[in-house]
């Protein structure tokens, strides 16, 4: 087996880059959802198109505090944990599953309505893109170059040494 | 703390600032959110102080406690069946056709709404239909040990049997006055449907017999007056929210053949079965025909076509929020272009009523506004939605279960704001949905995109709101606990008269008025205009 390339000092700043700007559009979103009372996920989850089963529990008036209430919370961890560099790798595996709940609940699959969206979308739309983006971040892990790991990645080199 | 330290030891500045260099970009981020919302919050509520529209449900009517009503119903037709659901009973046959639909589709709530319904505390006594097979069906699914109920020959049997206290009327227009009349003289309350009357001389009539009995209950059917929304956008108007409103449009548009009246046919219809002259009464001599018996909406001799069927509801709807009570003129043309079947009434109909001293006030200099024209349009060729839309000099609302106002981009009122780009004429500045947790102002195009699919919508105390059972919740709470029904006999007044006015411009092709101050439509010399409205033989078609 061939050893890996190590990276480029160009692709990590990229790799790095990457998960700063997802995270800042994670944590964005769980903000203004968080400080604006009346938001809530009920008409997304309700008006779902696809598996209308799951979403319409997740929608219905049992659920529906819970699911907000977990929404916005997955959203601040995610988006803050990949900003700072913390836990990257979770933060990745649960902004993928928040992201593919939405892409399902409004596949772009020929032939599903499409409701309201701002541009045109076949098969594969932004929420899918930015969840594989997420894949890379969760792959490719830089918080040891770039975040608080690197603290703790410091302090246990130090004190092995010592 | 010097343990601390020393592990530290090794960072140089490079280290620390990789580390924590996402911190400043948290930071930042969550201020601009937070930022972002309270401005739009702070945005918000500027505008809604400055509108200060009162948003609130209509209390719900009087407790039901005491002992039960007994009802009586003449009329087991389609809508008698639905106002008997309304009431509290119904039938096996529908209750099972439910259940069955209700497995095929979970979302069907139809059974288990009528179930969670609340209990009006009457007993169903007295039934009164000519067609044997409606009648036998009524009594096989109500008469029961817990409610004996009694099949009647004729309604004035039943009316005068002593075994009830109300009749609810859902018979073909015709027989509703000569019935109401009946009733409220035997002292019995009564829920008609609309038009109250077919005739301007029953709507005098009835008004006079209601005048004489005062104790006794009259409600039309208009149940739209229980739309939740309505209340609210009576205080709008009372703030000159909209300025002077000159021109609101209402409508109806159909595209089925059921919506345009062709009811199914009985196959067990026939001379043995219908009682032919009771059906009859006062309408010309017809031999049987189950067409007319089944279909009775398409004629004149018993129905009132689109102004008296649909236009009377478009009509109170506005004349509950504005008050604007009887047009001065009304004009009517139409035509029967989309079902030449055979009908005489018109299933394209446009009415314009015109109130040219009535204004819901304004934001210019005196004098200037004054004057409005309601417009009602109708099809039953094309199902289009257009809304119903008051349109004022400084803004319009569209009026439905859900209440949004657009400023105007010319308003005077909100000329200021406008230019400071605090209001924006294509987003509502205001928008109030009963069902959901107050009012929003600036709403964003999603969450309007959801709430037009009225997938927000919660229901009063956890219920789906019926408004047909809240009208005539509210008529057996004015015979339990007293009160005047929203729909009583002087808002039944003007409904009929200007249904029958709109009636009489389209079959005389010329403006009708209404001279207000001796309550009379204007005739001209020899002019019956009862026998016009009732003219069965003409054939508009030509």
């Amino acid at each position: 087996m061939s050893q890996p390339q190590p990276l480029s000092s160009a692709q990590t700043t990229a790799l790095v880059l990457l998960r700063l700007l997802v995270g800042w559009h994670f944590l964005y979103e769980g903000v203004i959802k968080l400080y604006t009372p009346s938001w809530t996920a009920k008409g997304y989850l309700l008006s779902a198109t696809y598996m209308e089963s799951l979403f319409h529990w997740l929608g219905s008036e049992s659920m529906i505090s819970i699911v907000d209430t977990l929404n916005i919370a997955t959203l601040l961890f995610v988006g803050a944990a990949l900003i700072l560099g913390f836990r990257t790798k979770l933060a990745s595996i649960l902004g993928i599953g928040l992201l593919l709940l939405y892409f399902f609940a409004h596949p772009p699959f020929p032939g599903h309505p499409q409701g309201a969206t701002e541009g045109s979308y076949w098969i594969v739309n932004k929420n899918l893109i930015e969840a594989v983006a997420l894949l890379v971040v969760y792959l490719f892990p830089t918080s040891l170059t770039f975040g608080l790991e690197r603290l703790f990645h410091k302090k246990e080199i130090q004190t092995q040494s010592h | 703390m010097s343990t601390d330290k020393k592990l530290f030891s090794g960072f140089t500045r490079r280290d620390w600032l990789k580390s924590l260099a996402g911190l400043p970009i948290l930071g930042s981020v969550w201020a601009a959110g937070l930022d972002t919302t309270k401005k739009s919050k702070l945005e918000k509520e500027l505008l809604l102080e400055r509108l200060n529209i009162k948003a609130s449900p209509p209390p719900p009517s009087g407790s039901m406690a005491g002992d039960p009503v007994r009802v009586g119903l003449i009329g087991f037709g389609i809508r008698g069946e639905q106002l008997m659901r309304a009431l509290g009973f119904a039938t096996q046959e529908w209750q099972e056709a439910m259940a069955k639909s209700s497995q095929e589709n979970p979302n069907d709530k139809r059974l288990e709404d009528f179930k969670a319904q609340e209990n009006l505390n009457v007993k169903l006594t007295g039934i009164c239909d000519i067609f044997d097979v409606r009648a036998e069906n009524a009594l096989r699914s109500f008469n029961t040990p817990d409610n004996p109920c009694k099949r009647y020959d004729s309604y004035l049997d039943l009316i005068h049997s002593g075994d009830v206290d109300a009749v609810i009327i859902a018979t073909p227009d015709h027989w509703h006055a000569p019935m109401a009349q009946a009733a409220v003289e035997a002292g019995v309350h009564v829920y008609v449907e609309k038009p109250m009357t077919h005739t301007i001389s029953e709507t005098y009539m009835l008004r006079d017999a209601v005048r004489r009995n005062p104790g006794t209950v009259l409600a039309v059917g208009h149940q739209h007056r229980q739309t939740l929304s309505f209340l609210t956008a009576q205080d709008a108007i009372a703030k000159n929210t909209l300025g002077h409103v000159s021109l609101v449009v209402t409508n109806t548009n159909r595209n089925d053949d059921n919506g345009a009246w062709q009811y199914p046919i009985h196959p067990d219809a026939n001379t043995e079965t219908i009682d032919w002259n009771a059906f009859l009464g006062n309408a010309p001599y017809e031999p049987f025909n189950k067409e007319h018996f089944f279909r009775w909406r398409k004629w004149w001799a018993y129905g009132s076509g689109l102004s008296g069927d649909l236009l009377t509801h478009d009509y109170d709807r506005i004349n509950c929020v504005l008050n604007m009570g009887i047009p001065k003129y009304v004009t009517a043309s139409g035509g029967i272009y989309t079902h030449r079947d055979g009908r005489n009434v018109p299933d394209v109909m446009q009415v314009n009523m015109d109130f040219p001293e009535f204004s819901t006030g304004s934001s210019q200099e005196s004098g200037k506004e004054q004057g409005m024209t309601l417009v009602y349009s109708a099809t039953l060729g094309n199902q289009f939605d257009r809304g119903t839309v008051l349109m004022g000099h400084d803004a319009s609302m569209e009026l439905g279960n859900i209440l949004t106002i657009y400023a105007d981009p010319r308003s005077t009122q909100y000329k200021d704001m406008i230019q400071e780009g605090r209001i924006d004429p294509s987003v509502p500045i205001y928008q109030y949905d009963p069902s959901a947790d107050g009012v929003d102002a600036v709403t964003s195009a999603t969450a309007k995109y959801f709430a037009n699919k009225g997938l927000l919508w919660t229901y009063r105390d956890g219920k789906r709101v019926d408004s047909t059972f809240l009208h005539i919740r509210e008529w057996l709470s004015c015979i339990r606990n007293g009160g005047n029904p929203s729909c009583g006999i002087n808002e039944g007044f003007e409904e009929a008269i200007t249904a029958h006015m709109a009636g009489l411009s389209y079959k005389i092709g010329r403006r009708i008025e209404w001279d207000a101050e001796n309550e009379q439509v204007i005739a001209l010399p020899g002019e019956d205009l009862d026998a016009i409205l009732l003219d069965n033989t003409v054939n508009y078609q030509s």
